[in-house]
């Protein structure tokens, strides 16, 4: 079916495009906000409070997307909280793929008391609500940007190393392995030169959709007023804000929670693509 | 005799991931900087005060102490008191464990039923667009949290068209005098459907932006299941037989296409049950992962701790009951 092969070469482009690009836009955003944020993010003004977007009765040219219920400028905040969203997807995102890919490795190739040990920490780990451990985390380690990136890789770890494992194990028991064995290489040779780059493919498709995820928790940590302190503008500190006042003023949800939506999308959206750019049935 | 010595396998198996997970969060809650009794004690408390306190609590022992007397009485059945309300602890979990569960199973009734329906349209009409509009959905269905269903649908069915409630579990103005906690099933028994309506006018939209990721998943699953068996040989023969599509769809290739699903919506169900805690707390309703995030805001930590080993233990419960359906359900595995 020539065809529908062709359908799924074209249609990752355009996926791979247009997440790309929503996360350049926010790249730019994040670096070049403290040049184009109208206002200074953290500005009250009660005399200015609720206004609402452009479009609507009422506005104010100043506020292109509205102020909330303390009167701060919502595209300055929304700005500005990219920051910090981009800064725990980075991060966190890729310590989380260090951390987890190794123990996965580790347990995959070498088997033994180590996978004994990783596996049994995996089921452990499996037992709580990841929600409630990260809230948990944060309770002890106190709130920071620290914190949440820490939290993010003791709670997440294991969806790396559960995949990393399980395909560690399976290329393991392939023949180039068994030849390269043959050949006399040192086993961290074969797994550093060998299985790694067979699981690479796996790893960055789980690394993008880490990002969106580490997003996600970030969010909903500020929605619990657990992120980082109260006068730093966050996506979910925003969001809070919004489901407070939602009959009031609905614009200061719907800003932060689109932002959110379409980052979490891009990162995934973006995983799926790279996985199928590298995945050598499909090329 | 192996099957019962796998069974018993899995069930070690089982009481270590609890005890690990009980170990894990006793000692996590235990190097909180803040002292919880600082936190309950009036201006003006001397340190006598405080020792007595701490004594009562047995917040004066060492952790591997304060654990052996804490596991012993668990045991017995005493989860200890909670350090915010006095209350015993096993009393408020047990209070709010069944608003958990309603909302948890009604969630996995509408993935279920959700992503079933999505699989076997999908199937029925494969190769046209209707196949693909059900794909994109699908994959966007599945990139976003239920964090994000939920708000979504707080702004759609709660504020833009108010036909649902958006915070709590029931209209106070209903005075409808609850004997149980599990106030849906008490309302259908006592046929009280106008209770019934409200209950759900509540429940219905925390349990869709649950159930969205989970109908997704069970979509992709199904759907590659379904596409796998409709070319073997007895959906042709029941195709020459000259049964509508529909029937051969749901009659033939539904029963040999499930089991893998089956598997799969087991263990997806205990990230559904995690996911309820920052739903309940979205919705404001009134369930166990609610007051988890209280417990943990106001270091209740007896009220933690019972909370997570009640998390664990249904997490733990839901894995073994698939692992035990599974293998009941698959005769390959019955006689290993």
């Amino acid at each position: 079916m020539p065809d529908a092969r062709g359908q799924i070469r074209r249609l990752p482009g355009l996926r791979l495009w247009l997440s790309g690009g929503w996360l350049l836009l926010l790249v730019l955003a994040a670096i070049f906000a403290p040049m184009i944020s109208p206002h200074d993010p953290l500005e009250q003004d009660l005399f200015a409070a609720r206004l609402p977007p452009f479009w609507e009765q009422g506005a104010d040219p100043a506020y292109l997307l509205g102020t909330d219920s303390l009167g701060r400028d919502l595209l300055s905040r929304m700005l500005y909280g990219a920051r910090l969203a981009l800064t725990v997807a980075l991060v966190a995102g890729t310590l989380t793929c260090l951390v987890g890919a190794t123990l996965g490795l580790i347990a995959g190739y070498y088997r033994g008391w180590a996978d004994l040990v990783i596996s049994r920490l995996v089921d452990i780990w499996m037992a709580f609500p990841p929600v409630l451990f990260a809230i948990l985390l944060i309770a002890v380690l106190g709130t920071g940007l620290t914190s949440i990136i820490i939290a993010i890789v003791v709670i997440d770890w294991t969806r790396f190393s559960r995949v990393v494992r399980a395909e560690a194990m399976s290329q393991g028991a392939m023949d180039y392995v068994a030849s390269a064995q043959v050949a006399g290489r040192s086993r961290l040779g074969i797994a550093l030169a060998e299985i790694l780059p067979n699981v690479l493919p796996t790893i960055v498709a789980l690394l993008t959709l880490e990002m969106g995820i580490a997003v996600i928790v970030e969010a909903i940590l500020s929605f619990v007023n657990l992120s980082i302190s109260t006068d730093q503008p966050t996506w979910g500190g925003m969001i809070a804000e919004g489901r407070t006042s939602i009959y009031q003023a609905w614009w200061v949800l719907v800003f932060p929670l689109f932002a959110l939506f379409l980052t979490v999308l891009s990162f995934s959206q973006l995983g799926e693509g790279l996985k199928d750019y590298f995945d050598p049935v499909l090329r | 005799m192996p099957f019962v010595r796998a069974l018993l396998t899995r069930f070690a198996t089982t009481l270590v991931t609890l005890l690990g997970a009980a170990i894990i969060v006793f000692v996590v809650i235990r190097i909180v900087p803040g002292n919880p009794i600082a936190m309950m004690l009036p201006p003006g408390a001397t340190e006598a005060d405080i020792d007595r306190l701490k004594t009562l609590y047995g917040l004066d022992k060492s952790i591997p102490e304060q654990f052996w007397i804490w596991l012993v009485n668990v045991l017995q059945g005493d989860f200890g008191t909670s350090i915010t309300s006095r209350q015993p602890v096993f009393d408020l979990v047990t209070g709010r464990l069944p608003a958990t569960l309603e909302l948890s199973l009604m969630a996995l009734v509408i993935a279920i039923a959700l992503g079933g329906t999505a699989a076997l349209t999908a199937t029925l009409y494969r190769g046209t667009k209707v196949e693909g509009g059900i794909d994109v959905a699908g994959g966007v269905a599945l990139s976003l949290p239920d964090f994000l269903w939920g708000l979504a649908l707080i702004l759609v069915l709660g504020v833009v068209w108010p036909i649902f409630h958006i915070s709590g579990r029931v209209s106070p103005s209903l005075g409808f005098d609850f004997q149980s906690n599990f106030y849906l099933l008490e309302a259908l028994v006592r046929l009280r459907f106008d209770v019934v309506l409200d209950l759900l006018g509540h429940m219905l939209l925390p349990a869709i932006a649950l159930a969205i990721p989970l109908a997704a998943i069970i979509l992709q699953l199904l759907k590659q299941s379904l596409k796998e068996c409709m070319h073997d040989d007895y959906i042709t023969l029941a195709r020459t037989k000259g049964y509508s599509e529909t029937s051969i769809i749901t009659r033939d290739a539904l029963p040999n296409a499930i089991l893998p699903t089956l598997t799969l919506i087991g263990v997806q169900f205990t990230f559904l049950i995690g996911g309820t805690v920052i739903i309940e707390r979205l919705f404001s309703y009134e369930g166990l992962g609610n007051m988890a995030i209280d417990a943990v805001i106001n270091r209740d930590l007896p009220l933690i701790q019972g909370i997570v080993l009640v998390f664990a233990l249904l997490f733990t419960l839901v894995n073994l009951l698939v692992d035990m359906t599974y293998a009941a359900l698959n005769p390959r595995l019955r006689h290993a």
